[in-house]
């Protein structure tokens, strides 16, 4: 391993710890400062309410609380829950992240499988009809945002009967899974896929100017070669530099899907937990999505490196 | 300009000129309800009568045959659009049943008109959020590429932060630490400063860019070497070198805001009932999935759409003009 690849990749694991760190903070004294908590609504004497606070430990300051949330979060125990009583924040996050996940890195293979090779195709600047379709799609597809998309294949699905409307059934086996999946993927991933159709157009153009292509023209490589090989190799870097703000983009719209087509994922418990001002459920869903925004980011800027060394140099 | 922009500059004309005419333009209030009429499908202007000739604009009002299962039958007569009528672009005479061009939402409100009042909502808050965020964004960011060195650094690292966090995060967290139940007038200027709270970073970086970028250019070293103060050297030719930029970015928020706006409200934390906004449309249609018996419920879903694409198209060729130094 080259050193400045070494260093690069520790000072980018650094970078992703803090960032953990600091969205949970965040977290937890955004939450904490919120006017009311999850006590307000019930109808309790004042002496039952500051019993139930003293319980928790709400009554005392809020840097104190901070430091414990800190110490348990060391032991993974995310306190417990007050929206849902007598349940762990571990235990209801441990559920349904993995169908954030699912759905998430579902939504990034559709979209690298559709977006990059129809970028490869639409780049190379013809006006043949696969890529002035695909062109059109595009823009069309960048226009139609997760909320939109979401909403409108409900409507198809709700009307041909093709796929469930929504949901996930707890104990269902693959196949089940893949059909109350289908919906929720195309949502996410369509947008991405023609984010990353365009970049990919782009960086190809560009990289068939690149005097590399055009020596490997000159040596009279064949035209298909030149193009997946030479060129798609030098047009990866600024695609593969974009993963990274993929991540946060998968994440925020996997809200609004999870949200619009029932999906029991993280962003909905993250929801559930801002409405009842249930600050454990809030602070728990805010460190497990900054580890994945971190986890993301982070192998973005490793494949960049190891794609193009001169990255790691730069920094 | 080119094709694409002319387009998409055309479509926000059309937004802007419907919501700004919204009260001549639509034929009833946004609020108000018809009974019976719930869930009622569109009724187009017809040109051609029954009897095969051809008349002028005229519509086939609808009534309720079946309340069981919502179904709906033109009553057989034909009422001629009537054009400048009570302060109104067009109307009908309503004795036969209102006029409702793009169908009646579950409680039986005209969608047309609340989908024209709402894009007042919509695109107002939206442009309010972009402003602000161009503001702070230009204050940070001439800051930050002015003074350099530490102030740069702490100011570039925040903007950093909140880049990296996924935006509707940023805007939901925000707002939900605010009292949930607000009026309209609170949620506006509450989502104009949470909107404007995830959007600055974006500006602060590009206006912090070309600042850095042209303090030392010749013509920034002239000026101060002539006397100039910071203050003027940076009001009087740094910022201005930032316009391009700021309306690429202009283009890039207003869309994101809108739609911001229609997922704020569709989750429950923008606009309360019964407010016409986007966003309380799509929250009213999705809820109970009305929508799959009457589809026209989508409209709003089809303007945000639309005002996305319109924005892209007028800022598809602006990244050429924005790096002219590049």
């Amino acid at each position: 391993m080259a050193p400045h690849f070494r260093s690069f990749i520790l000072r980018r694991l650094a970078a992703a710890a803090g960032l953990v760190f600091v969205v949970s903070s965040a977290a937890v004294v955004l939450a904490r400062l919120t006017p009311g908590d999850h006590l307000s609504e019930f109808e309790l004497s004042p002496a039952q309410i500051a019993a139930e606070r003293h319980r928790l430990g709400l009554d005392r300051p809020l840097f104190a609380q901070y430091v414990d949330w800190l110490g348990r979060l060391a032991r993974l125990d995310l306190g417990e829950s007050t929206r849902y009583p007598g349940r762990s924040v571990a235990g209801l996050i441990g559920e349904r992240v993995g169908n954030t996940l699912m759905l998430g890195i579902a939504a990034l293979v559709l979209a690298t499988l559709i977006g990059i090779p129809l970028g490869v195709i639409t780049g190379r600047g013809r006006a043949d009809p696969i890529s002035v379709a695909a062109r059109g799609g595009s823009v069309l597809l960048l226009a139609l945002p997760p909320v939109v998309l979401s909403l409108g294949l409900l409507f198809v699905a709700s009307r041909t009967g093709w796929f469930p409307v929504g949901g996930l059934p707890p104990d269902g086996d693959a196949a089940t899974i893949v059909r109350y999946l289908a919906m929720p993927v195309l949502s996410l991933g369509l947008p991405v896929a023609a984010t990353l159709e365009r970049l990919q157009s782009r960086a190809m153009a560009d990289a068939l100017r690149h005097p590399s292509v055009r020596a490997a023209r000159a040596r009279g490589i064949s035209g298909t070669r030149v193009i997946w090989r030479h060129a798609l190799r030098l047009s990866l870097t600024p695609v593969l530099a974009v993963y990274g703000v993929i991540t946060g983009t998968l994440m925020s719209g996997s809200f609004v899907v999870e949200y619009v087509m029932t999906w029991p994922g993280l962003g909905r418990l993250l929801y559930d937990g801002l409405i009842a001002r249930d600050a454990n459920i809030v602070a728990g869903c805010a460190a497990t999505g900054a580890a994945f925004l971190a986890v993301g980011i982070f192998a973005a800027d490793a494949a960049l490196a190891a794609a193009d060394p001169r990255v790691a140099e730069a920094r | 300009m080119t094709r694409s922009r002319a387009a998409g500059a055309s479509l926000l004309l059309l937004l802007v000129v419907s919501s700004i005419g919204a009260p001549v333009l639509t034929p009833h209030s946004p609020l108000r309800q018809f009974p019976d009429f719930e869930n009622a499908p569109p009724m187009w202007p017809h040109l051609i009568s029954a009897n095969g000739s051809v008349r002028r604009p005229f519509i086939r009002p609808l009534r309720m045959v079946d309340r069981l299962e919502r179904r709906f039958a033109p009553s057989g007569i034909e009422v001629p659009i009537l054009w400048f009528r009570d302060g109104a672009l067009w109307s009908i005479d309503e004795t036969d049943g209102p006029w409702l061009p793009l169908g009646a939402d579950p409680l039986g409100r005209d969608v047309f008109s609340r989908l024209l009042y709402g894009a007042r909502l919509s695109l107002s808050v939206a442009l309010m959020a972009s402003l602000a965020a161009l503001l702070i964004g230009i204050v940070v960011g001439g800051l930050a590429g002015f003074a350099g060195g530490r102030v740069d650094t702490a100011l570039m690292a925040l903007a950093d932060f909140i880049l990296v966090l996924p935006a509707i995060f940023v805007v939901l967290s925000l707002r939900a630490a605010m009292p949930l139940v607000l009026s309209v007038s609170q949620v506006f200027w509450t989502l104009t400063l949470v909107l404007a709270a995830s959007g600055w970073p974006v500006v602060a970086r590009g206006v912090r860019g070309v600042v850095s970028a042209e303090r030392r250019k010749e013509y920034a070293e002239a000026a101060k070497s002539v006397g100039a103060s910071p203050w003027r050297i940076l009001q009087r030719h740094l910022l201005p070198a930032t316009t391009g930029l700021l309306l690429s970015l202009e283009t890039m928020m207003v869309p994101a805001f809108v739609v911001a706006e229609g997922t704020l409200t569709l989750v429950g934390l923008g606009f309360p009932v019964p407010a016409a906004s986007w966003g309380s449309m799509l929250r009213d249609a999705w809820q109970g999935s009305a929508f799959t018996d009457a589809p026209w419920l989508l409209a709003p879903a089809g303007a945000l759409a639309l005002t996305v694409l319109a924005m892209q198209l007028l800022g598809s060729t602006a990244p050429q003009t924005v790096e002219p130094s590049k």
